[in-house]
């Protein structure tokens, strides 16, 4: 979500599930919706069964959504910018833009400063010794009022819109061509859809998921998207959007509630050690409009923060102590997984809690994360079932190979309730919050993950009351005050998240609007003063005075829309589409009567929706429609929003068969942050010629399904996609074990030789990739393998830290003995 | 979108079939009912299905069946085959359409087709092993099944399987006891494109026609429906891009009828009692005597000529 | 055309013709006579249907899951099946094959039913108390916090963390568990912390 959030103002899937029915052209690229999202792809099947929609399927393989598509285009692995400013460069060139919707609802108007500069793939400000950019130079040039400038005609040199137009220019179908290896045709007719969108009249959307984001250089794959979507005027009008098809079920959720290394709920941040004081914190994130009228809607920052430490802190959270700023842990850097493992290696963590988490399989390089493992004193693995990580001390052959004696880490295993054992609420992709009742009971002695952590919690407290230790403050200042300290309920927990007035909440006239202890109907009533918490802003009204909206279950539909106005309740305050406001031109009139969706009646915005914007402020006010951003405006151009640059460049895998073929001196990402370790286990397309990708299956969820019965009965076993090509190269035979290995590790598994992958043509050169499933491993009832990422390099993209599982080199080889 | 059956209840629900609504018994005869019940038919639309296998997955889990976990051959089809337990199976061919220059993944979903002239039924020399009811559910009674397999045989579309565990021939029942209590099968409700969907054969019809409009403005101008009349029309159909080409769909038969040595067979059940069929079903020799099989295998090829011999 | 009310009045069409079918005359005792005929009894009569969500992908799928009293934990219930919510506006009582298939998640051979303990060095898991596991991965967590924990950075600014011991949360966890989750991970000061939104 490291480029929706710049481009939009909020980092989310930015329509519904059920909203792709109201699409004209759906382009699924980087993801593959049908094998991962089956029930959700089932309204891209109703958009092309009762619409007229036509599906175009972007991928190196020819997949499950590519075999339901109209259109299927291959695309090397690791190249997808390269494609994207192709279509780019397409709908600039050939003038095929949303020009109104351009104009008025992006920053393609607003001037750069003059000292920006682009050579070489690379931008102003490079510091190659420190792999990063100094980013001032990408900012906007300000007039003497202190507000942005801007051209409305889109015509001086220096405007975001000239820039875009001289940046993409040299990504010509034959570029795409020569790079992607995506035939000219194939790539002209997907470009030629997508145009076909831009126009207010008919609508796209773009539907991705990690195979977009895990790449080096994955958040400005997506920043593409964005981009192309908001020339075409498909962002905030009904079968628009880009559509990050999340992959866990709440994996939304626990992003919102802030289990992220510098994040607080809401997307607040956590200090950092720079920051000594919460004022210090504050004043670097209260951002003022940036040009006259806007929103601007994070200067309400501040409410958010002191009503969040209310609830962290409760009554040990006082105006005389920064409501408790300083118990919080400040940063001193970022721990994401990679760094996180990273340091495990160096043997520098003690121990490791794993909630419903599988590690030793989900993090790249599965050698070098045993090893880590291995280093720990202690580790936990809390879970229903038991992992491939939880057992990662155990001996399996070739597909774990350890000896248990020299591994000297205790390992807890404790059993957690399933999902039918447990109630709450679970936030899905389109950030619908919605309830699940509990089914029936723990399984035999298992506790849910609030029990457990109480426990824990509860436990150590003691201790530190009874004997004393460091930071015995910090620890007992939070606020812990459940009736049953051992078992929190749902319905507290939930009362933390939304919100409620701690005094009677009193406005200008003095008149009460909410009494003490009332539950907040929305984040508009928190308060800066300690008279609110709610730790969560972004969820307020969830669980309001009205009752609990997560349980709604009413499934009208009076748009006919597919916006179930009272179904859940979607974050932020019921929206179903983000970014609305945009669905109706600067005077307000829909753009079109088929896309006809939130528009100003004459007195207030009105549609089937809750607006995304001031539902009084009429439209001659101007204020824009991306109320998060200070610019009241999308961003075409991020500033310096992200590490490696304000508009995408086409950059190569850290591993590539191929040079750099538009900035032969770009490797990688250059500001990709890179560990020793990992930088010396990268391999060569000498050594390893073949591009090889990771991907899930539609039979299986992740680590999990391979210990459920049902689901190893319809994928039992590990394999390989290839091309027939490759395999007549290298003697494999249909359904023969082969060895496939990387400078990292090797996997063996059954060879799926298959007209579904061809070989690509890059700069004159074969190329070939393989397909390497990712849901096998050790433990369950398929065949054993060894994990994918044995495969995989620990380097994550410059943003997100997202590992570069989408894109690495391999070499593949037959093994000997009789064919399955 | 075709509107789903509404959710199952809890509380009893009297049968809406039984008994009384058979219109054929293998090997015996039924008086017919009064009054035929409406036909029903699943309608299976091969391009819209992603294959995920959900109806699969659906069918082990109403039916409480338990499949071997196997190994990958180098294919998508998991299990490899129909068997005992697997009544439903998705296959996969990768078909290059030399007139459009496009690659089609079309995938199958097997199984029984509920044949209005049902070739298992007539083959079967069990009394009642087999039952066709008036809305056109084709079930096997595995109480009265003697495991002789000539069902397997008669069947133009080689679909049931002999259970190893208890000797019994198996089969989809298209949710039987669902459609009594007015459920779908559980594959169509799973289905998450409704590739799957389940109504009267009227119904089915009409929804047929709408998708096949679809397809051929998308280009498919055979696009068409399966229902193959040599077997009196089937209560399971598809709707094909190629419906001029079905055997493209992982053999699905051009033209299925019963092969007429099944009728040569009801000729011998007169003279011969239900104890020697076993014992003639032990040899494997009367069992060939109904090779109307479409697929053809070396092994047949062998049976066939000791079939020959035996006949001499 | 109205499917669904097409539907309803076909499938009164198809009761219509049964002699006698009254609920309230019949029963449960209508459905064992269709046993005989090989129609199995209707398995989902007289259990307990709860609502609840698929826990697999981010579709969240409506579920109904059907519950009786366990045959293998006495006075327990447990899952006796799961099939799509027909009234979930997403997936309109479709699941894909792994939500279908849920109900074997929860009878998964590999469900953990105790809290299991390995010892360093050694080559299996023993059965342990809840007791026993939490008093000793607190006495652990406590030890490890002590002795690393940082009140103050170079320049004399509280910052209050712990960085040696790490937390991997769980991205199935409901949004309540997840905020004690949250509650808990930072109040011991933690900064080692991630979940699955990056893989």
């Amino acid at each position: 979500m490291a480029s929706l959030g710049p481009t939009f103002g909020r980092g989310a899937m930015t329509n519904s599930w059920t909203d792709i029915k109201n699409a004209d052209v759906i382009w699924i690229m980087g993801g593959n919706a049908a094998e991962a999202h089956p029930c959700g792809f089932k309204w891209v099947t109703e958009a092309k069964a009762e619409r007229g929609a036509k599906l175009m399927v972007v991928d190196p393989r020819f997949n499950r959504s590519a075999s339901v598509a109209d259109h299927y285009a291959p695309i090397r692995s690791g190249s997808d910018i390269a494609f994207l400013s192709g279509v780019i460069n397409y709908l600039l060139t050939n003038d095929k833009i949303h020009k109104e919707y351009v104009r008025n609802f992006t920053n393609a108007a607003f001037i750069v400063r003059d000292d920006f500069e682009f050579n070489e793939g690379l931008f102003s400000g490079y510091d190659e010794s420190k792999r990063s950019y100094d980013r001032s130079t990408w900012e906007y040039k300000f007039g003497d009022d202190g507000f942005a400038i801007r051209d409305m005609t889109l015509q001086d040199p220096r405007c975001v819109f000239q820039l875009m137009k001289k940046h993409f220019a040299q990504y010509t179908p034959e570029l795409v061509e020569r790079v992607s290896g995506t035939p000219k045709d194939k790539f002209l007719k997907v470009a030629d859809w997508v145009a076909s969108t831009a126009n207010g009249e008919r609508a796209m959307t773009i539907m991705y998921a990690l195979g977009w984001t895990q790449h080096s250089h994955g958040a400005q794959n997506i920043r593409c998207a964005a981009m192309i979507q908001l020339l075409c005027g498909n962002i905030g009008i009904p079968g628009g959007g880009v559509n990050a098809l999340r992959g866990h079920s709440n994996v939304q959720g626990i992003t919102d509630v802030g289990t992220l290394t510098a994040a607080i709920p809401g997307y607040l941040a956590l200090p950092t050690e720079q920051e000594p004081t919460l004022e210090s914190h504050l004043g670097k994130r209260t951002f003022k409009p940036l040009t006259p009228n806007q929103t601007s809607y994070w200067q309400n920052y501040h409410k958010f923060y002191v009503s969040f430490l209310k609830t962290q802190f409760g009554a040990n959270a006082t105006k005389e102590n920064e409501f408790g700023y300083n118990y919080l842990p400040k940063l001193d850097g970022i721990y994401d997984c990679i760094k996180m493992f990273d340091l495990m290696h160096q043997g520098k963590t003690t121990g490791l809690l794993c909630q419903g988490f599988n590690p030793l399989m989900a993090i790249p390089n599965t050698n070098k994360s045993r090893e880590a493992l291995s280093k720990l004193k202690f580790l936990v693995s809390m879970d229903p079932i038991e992992t491939d990580t939880a057992r990662f001390w155990e001996n399996h052959g070739e597909f774990n190979n350890i000896d248990p004696a020299k591994v000297q880490t205790e390992v807890f295993m404790l059993p957690v309730t399933s999902f039918a054992e447990e109630e709450g609420s679970v936030t899905n992709s389109s950030r619908l919050i919605q309830w699940k009742w509990k089914a029936a009971d723990p399984y035999f002695e298992s506790k849910t993950d609030t029990e457990i952590l109480a426990d824990l919690f509860v436990r150590m407290r003691k201790m530190y009351e009874k004997d004393g230790g460091k930071g015995k403050e910090a620890l007992l200042a939070v606020d812990w005050s459940y009736k049953d300290p051992l078992h929190p309920t749902v319905d507290e927990l939930q009362i933390e998240l939304n919100g409620k007035a701690l005094t009677d909440l009193k406005d200008a006239e003095g008149k009460v609007v909410r009494a003490a202890g009332q539950r907040l109907a929305t984040f508009g009533e928190m308060r800066d003063d300690g008279s609110t918490d709610g730790c969560m802003w972004i969820y307020t009204g969830f669980y309001g005075p009205t009752g609990n909206m997560a349980q709604r279950r009413d499934n009208a539909d009076p748009s006919g829309l597919g916006v179930y106005p009272s179904w859940g309740f979607s974050w932020p305050a019921n929206r179903r589409i983000q970014y609305n406001r945009a669905s109706a031109d600067p005077d307000g009139k829909p753009w079109s009567e088929r896309k006809k969706y939130m528009y100003w009646d004459g007195q207030r915005w009105s549609g089937p929706d809750v607006p995304d914007y001031v539902p009084t402020i009429p439209p001659d006010r101007a204020v824009g429609p991306f109320i998060m951003n200070a610019e009241g405006v999308s961003r075409l151009w991020v500033r310096g929003l992200m590490a490696d640059g304000p508009f995408p460049v086409h950059m190569e895998p850290f591993e590539s068969p191929v040079g750099n073929l538009v900035f032969p001196k770009l490797k990688g990402n250059p500001v990709a942050r890179v560990f020793k370790y990992d930088m010396e286990a990268l391999g060569t397309s000498k050594d390893f010629p073949i591009v090889g990708t990771t991907y899930r299956l539609t039979e299986h969820f992740h680590y999990w399904t391979k210990t459920v019965h049902a689901n190893a009965v319809m994928q039992p076993e590990f394999f390989v996609e290839m091309s027939e090509e490759l395999a007549k190269e290298k003697g494999i035979k249909h359904g023969q074990r082969v060895r496939i290995w990387s400078k990292r590790g090797e996997v063996k598994g059954k060879a799926v030789v298959t007209k579904r992958l061809k070989p690509f043509k890059i700069d004159g050169k074969t190329v070939h990739e393989v397909g390497l499933p990712l849901n096998f491993g050790f433990i369950g009832e398929t065949k054993k393998a060894s994990p994918i990422n044995s495969l995989t390099s620990a380097i994550g993209d410059s943003n997100s830290q997202t590992p570069e599982f989408k894109a690495f080199l391999v070499n593949v080889e037959p093994i000997a003995g009789p064919v399955a | 979108m075709f509107t789903p059956v509404p959710n199952p209840t809890t509380n009893p629900v009297a049968a809406k079939f039984g008994q009384q609504d058979l219109i054929r018994r293998s090997a015996s005869s039924v008086t017919a009912p009064a009054k035929r019940q409406t036909e029903v038919a699943k309608l299976i639309d091969v391009s819209k299905c992603i294959g995920c296998k959900a109806c699969q997955v659906a069918c082990l889990e109403w039916n409480n069946l338990t499949e071997e976990v196997g190994v990958n051959v180098g294919v998508y089809d998991n299990p490899h085959d129909l068997t005992a337990n697997t009544w439903t199976l998705m296959r996969y061919t990768e078909y290059e359409n030399a007139e459009s220059g496009n690659l089609e993944w079309l995938i199958r979903k097997d199984g029984c087709m509920h044949c209005e002239d049902p070739g298992c039924l007539k083959a079967c020399p069990a009394p009642g092993a087999i039952v066709q009811y008036s809305n056109g559910i084709v079930d096997f009674d595995h109480d009265k099944c003697i495991g002789c397999g000539y069902c397997i045989k008669g069947c133009p579309f080689n679909i049931p399987r002999i259970s190893q565990v208890d000797q019994k021939a198996y089969k989809c029942s298209l949710c039987s006891d669902r459609l009594a209590v007015g459920q779908g099968p559980a594959c169509a409700k799973a289905c998450p494109t409704q590739a799957i969907v389940f109504g009267t054969k009227d119904e089915m019809k009409q929804w047929a026609d709408h998708r096949i409009k679809d397809l051929k403005s998308r280009g498919f101008k055979n696009a068409g429906l399966y229902d193959p009349p040599g077997v009196g029309g089937t209560h399971v159909m598809y709707v094909l891009q190629h419906a001029d080409k079905p055997q493209i769909y992982a053999g699905l038969p051009n033209n299925p009828s019963i092969s007429p040595l099944v009728e040569v067979w009801k000729g011998v059940t007169k003279y011969v009692g239900l104890a020697a069929i076993g014992a003639f079903a032990a040899f494997g020799f009367l069992h060939h005597a109904v090779a109307g099989a479409n697929r053809v295998t070396a092994e047949d090829e062998k049976n066939a000529e000791r079939l020959t011999e035996g006949q001499r | 055309m109205n499917m669904e009310l097409s539907r309803r009045s076909f499938m009164l069409g198809a009761g219509a013709g049964l002699a006698g079918t009254s609920l309230g005359a019949l029963g449960f005792g209508e459905i064992e006579a269709a046993h005989a005929l090989s129609i199995r009894p209707f398995k989902l009569a007289q259990t307990k249907e709860v609502r609840s969500q698929c826990p697999y992908c981010a579709v969240c799928c409506g579920m109904m899951i059907f519950a009786a009293e366990s045959k293998v934990e006495k006075g327990k219930m447990e899952v006796t099946h799961i099939e799509g919510d027909v009234d979930h506006p997403v997936n309109r009582g479709t699941l894909c094959p792994k939500g279908a298939g849920a109900i074997d998640y929860i009878k998964s051979k590999s469900r953990v039913k105790y809290p299991m303990y390995r010892k360093p060095g050694t080559n299996s898991f023993e059965r342990v108390s809840w007791d026993f596991a939490m008093e000793r991965i607190a006495k652990l967590m406590k030890e490890d916090r002590d002795a690393n924990w940082v009140e103050k950075n170079r320049d004399g600014v509280t910052v209050n963390r712990w960085l040696t011991t790490a937390f991997l949360a769980g991205s199935s966890v409901a949004n309540e568990g997840g905020w004690a989750t949250f509650k808990v991970s930072r109040g011991l000061g933690l900064l080692q912390i991630e979940n699955q939104a990056r893989i």
